[in-house]
């Protein structure tokens, strides 16, 4: 079985500042990391190809420094991996961003046919969810998104069976392969890396593409050439030009009068709550 | 460069997935072709009989974004010989439609991507709308990333303000986390797409005079054309216990209440006000309450009423998640934590030592009240 896993490598949103004065992110200090949502499409890879057999290679599109990001997935067990690099594809978005790793996999399968391509839901810098279901649409592969659990595989019989969160419930969804999931958090836990995966990652050359080794046939679908988006604007949120109206608890003394006092205070904003919640508690 | 462009390159070359206008290589003109694309669309999501409401809210902006442009609105009704598509169309008139486009096939009966992608696709290149707005649901991202490669067009997902600006869709959105927000344009590309969370926008004014009327097209799709199959669909037996984001009050857990048990103290108040529990990622991420109760950039948007946040610093990965909510109350030891900044009342205080004279302020208040309606 050979699977490819998508990856990107993202500034840490958690440790992100924006400067007060001129509105661009701090990045200094900030850790590049792996999309965490990345990881759990990464472990369900893994365990497919501990079933089965075969290869995980990890596809990561960036600049050069994102080569860390991929060493990363190899010490957990991932077999290869390759970056796609090139001045080309700066300021892409993710219809040009899909163009490009649809290239790179389709070159990945010309040295051994790929079964499934696993991304993670979506990235936490760009909280987009769009790449998946582009690469899935260029590759004319079939698409299934936020799965919750792989529930078979029949690599024989080239079926696949899963279970997809949907609005309000479950789908249990058969497809075949190939085809692109695109893995929900929560729905595993990333394994420990063995020390033999931790030298490999050090040793193991990381394969670095340019737009031409990842087969890129119309210059003009990626980079900021093939993206349709274009950023007009950006800004800080707006701040509330008034900070709360505050009450200090002091040693307890105070608390039942600062509650009483809160309780009034939030009726009277908002008059019509009252009513509404006795009439909500009395139905 | 303009100085005003400055912080958005920065922004996009951090992002990697977004870009600057104005850069040499790339045409911001419409071609003349695409100048026929005219319209607004909404593409209705149901589920077992019922429209999800992000469509209605959804048809709220749309009918703004018409006014502006002087179009009309469209609603896109997908669905099976079971679903009852044109009594969903009556109720997109009242919400400000003046058309729904109508697509019915045994193949459309519960959402799969395949042929929901080929309907919608078909729909856009017969009718040309130049605006078309999906909810940011598990469905609306799957379909809205699928027809947008396939049409080849622009894509913003998670808005947060639809706007016009010239005679362009201006999307605005949170980036890294919610720490800026971005306005995104698609200018040279038709249709601009975009996705909405849920409970972003206000619900429309509902008005049952209003009328319009329905245009059909067939999908011309059999179940052997399909590879994916529907094997079963599992409701969620909890799903009318956690419906966070459409509560109207809500009280919030932060990491302040320090361990899981003092949870409990959360869940006490929101039973007093018949109010839902949420939660931040770190008290989600400790394992203290369920995942699906997460508020924030990386949770659900919600908008209740009163918005109860105890022992939440106010981040603004959870700001941007809860900020719309009417009255904001925030219960903080840290006269200076961020949540402060934009609740609208507070107490300085420890969580654990104000929550339970608060709920037992709350309870002696409503119970006279409930008992004077008794």
């Amino acid at each position: 079985m050979h699977i490819v896993v998508c990856i990107k490598q993202v500034p840490d949103s958690a440790q992100i500042r924006v400067h007060p004065v001129t509105n661009t992110i701090m990045r200094q200090g900030v850790p590049a990391i792996v999309n965490p949502y990345d990881l759990f499409a990464l472990e369900a890879a893994l365990r497919l190809k501990d079933q089965f057999g075969g290869r995980v290679t990890v596809l990561c599109m960036g600049p050069p420094q994102a080569e860390d990001a991929l060493r990363k997935c190899i010490s957990f067990g991932a077999t290869d991996a390759i970056l796609v690099t090139d001045r080309a594809f700066a300021g892409a978005d993710t219809l040009a961003t899909s163009y490009a790793l649809a290239a790179a996999i389709r070159k990945i399968g010309q040295e051994q046919a790929v079964d499934l391509v696993f991304t993670g839901k979506q990235t936490i810098d760009g909280d987009t969810a769009q790449v998946g279901p582009g690469v899935a649409k260029r590759l004319e592969m079939n698409l299934l998104t936020y799965v919750s659990r792989i529930v078979d595989v029949d690599l024989d019989g080239r079926r696949l069976q899963v279970e997809r969160r949907a609005e309000g419930g479950v789908q249990l969804l058969e497809t075949a392969l190939p085809a692109l999931i695109t893995m929900l958090e929560g729905t595993n836990e990333m394994r420990f890396a063995t020390m033999d995966d931790m030298l490999r990652a050090g040793r193991c050359p990381v394969r670095k593409w340019s737009k031409d080794d990842a087969g890129v046939e119309d210059i003009t679908k990626i980079g900021l050439k093939g993206s349709p988006t274009i950023v007009s604007k950006v800004f800080a949120p707006k701040a509330r030009s008034q900070r709360a109206e505050t009450q200090t608890v002091d040693d307890g003394a105070g608390v039942h009068d600062v509650c009483l006092n809160l309780l009034q205070k939030i009726f009277t904003t908002h008059p019509t709550l009252e009513q509404e919640t006795v009439d909500r508690l009395s139905a | 460069m303009s100085e005003a462009a400055k912080p958005a390159m920065a922004a996009a070359a951090a992002a990697g997935a977004a870009k600057t206008a104005g850069r040499s290589g790339r045409s911001t003109e419409l071609p003349e072709h695409l100048k026929a694309y005219k319209g607004v669309w909404v593409f209705i999501e149901h589920d077992r009989g019922h429209v999800h409401t992000v469509s209605w809210e959804l048809m709220g902006e749309a009918r703004k974004l018409a006014d502006k442009l002087g179009v009309s609105v469209s609603g896109v009704l997908m669905g099976g010989p079971a679903d009852p598509l044109e009594s969903y169309a009556q109720e997109a008139y009242a919400y400000g439609a003046d058309r729904c486009y109508l697509m019915r096939d045994p193949v459309l009966q519960g959402y799969r991507n395949e042929p929901f992608t080929k309907g919608l696709t078909d729909l856009v290149n017969t009718h040309q709308p130049e605006i078309l707005l999906l909810g940011a649901t598990t469905m609306g991202r799957d379909l809205a990333g699928s027809v947008a490669t396939t049409l080849g067009t622009g894509l913003t997902a998670d808005c947060t303000e639809l706007n016009i600006d010239g005679r362009a869709l201006a999307a605005t959105r949170p980036t890294f986390g919610g720490s800026l927000l971005c306005t995104i344009m698609t200018l040279a590309y038709r249709p601009q797409m975009a996705t909405m969370r849920p409970r972003t926008a206000a619900m429309p004014r509902r008005d049952d005079s209003r009328s319009g009327d329905i245009v059909t097209m067939a999908l011309g799709m059999v179940e052997t054309d399909i590879v994916t199959k529907l094997l079963d669909f599992i409701p969620d037996t909890n799903r009318n216990t956690v419906n966070l984001a459409y509560a109207d009050i809500i009280v919030t857990a932060g990491k302040g209440l320090k361990n899981a048990d003092n949870c409990k103290l959360v869940w006490e108040l929101a039973r007093v006000l018949g109010a839902e529990v949420g939660a931040t990622r770190a008290v989600t991420q400790a394992g203290w309450l369920d995942a699906e109760r997460q508020v924030g950039q990386t949770g659900k948007t919600v908008r209740p009423k009163l918005y109860i946040a105890a022992g939440v610093s106010g981040a603004i990965q959870h700001r941007v998640g809860m900020e719309a909510s009417d009255v904001i109350v925030a219960i903080n030891t840290d006269p200076n934590a961020p949540i402060f900044d934009f609740a609208h009342h507070g107490i300085v205080g420890n969580a654990m030592q104000v929550l339970p004279v608060l709920t037992q302020a709350f309870r002696t208040h409503l119970d006279k009240r409930i008992k004077k309606v008794a």
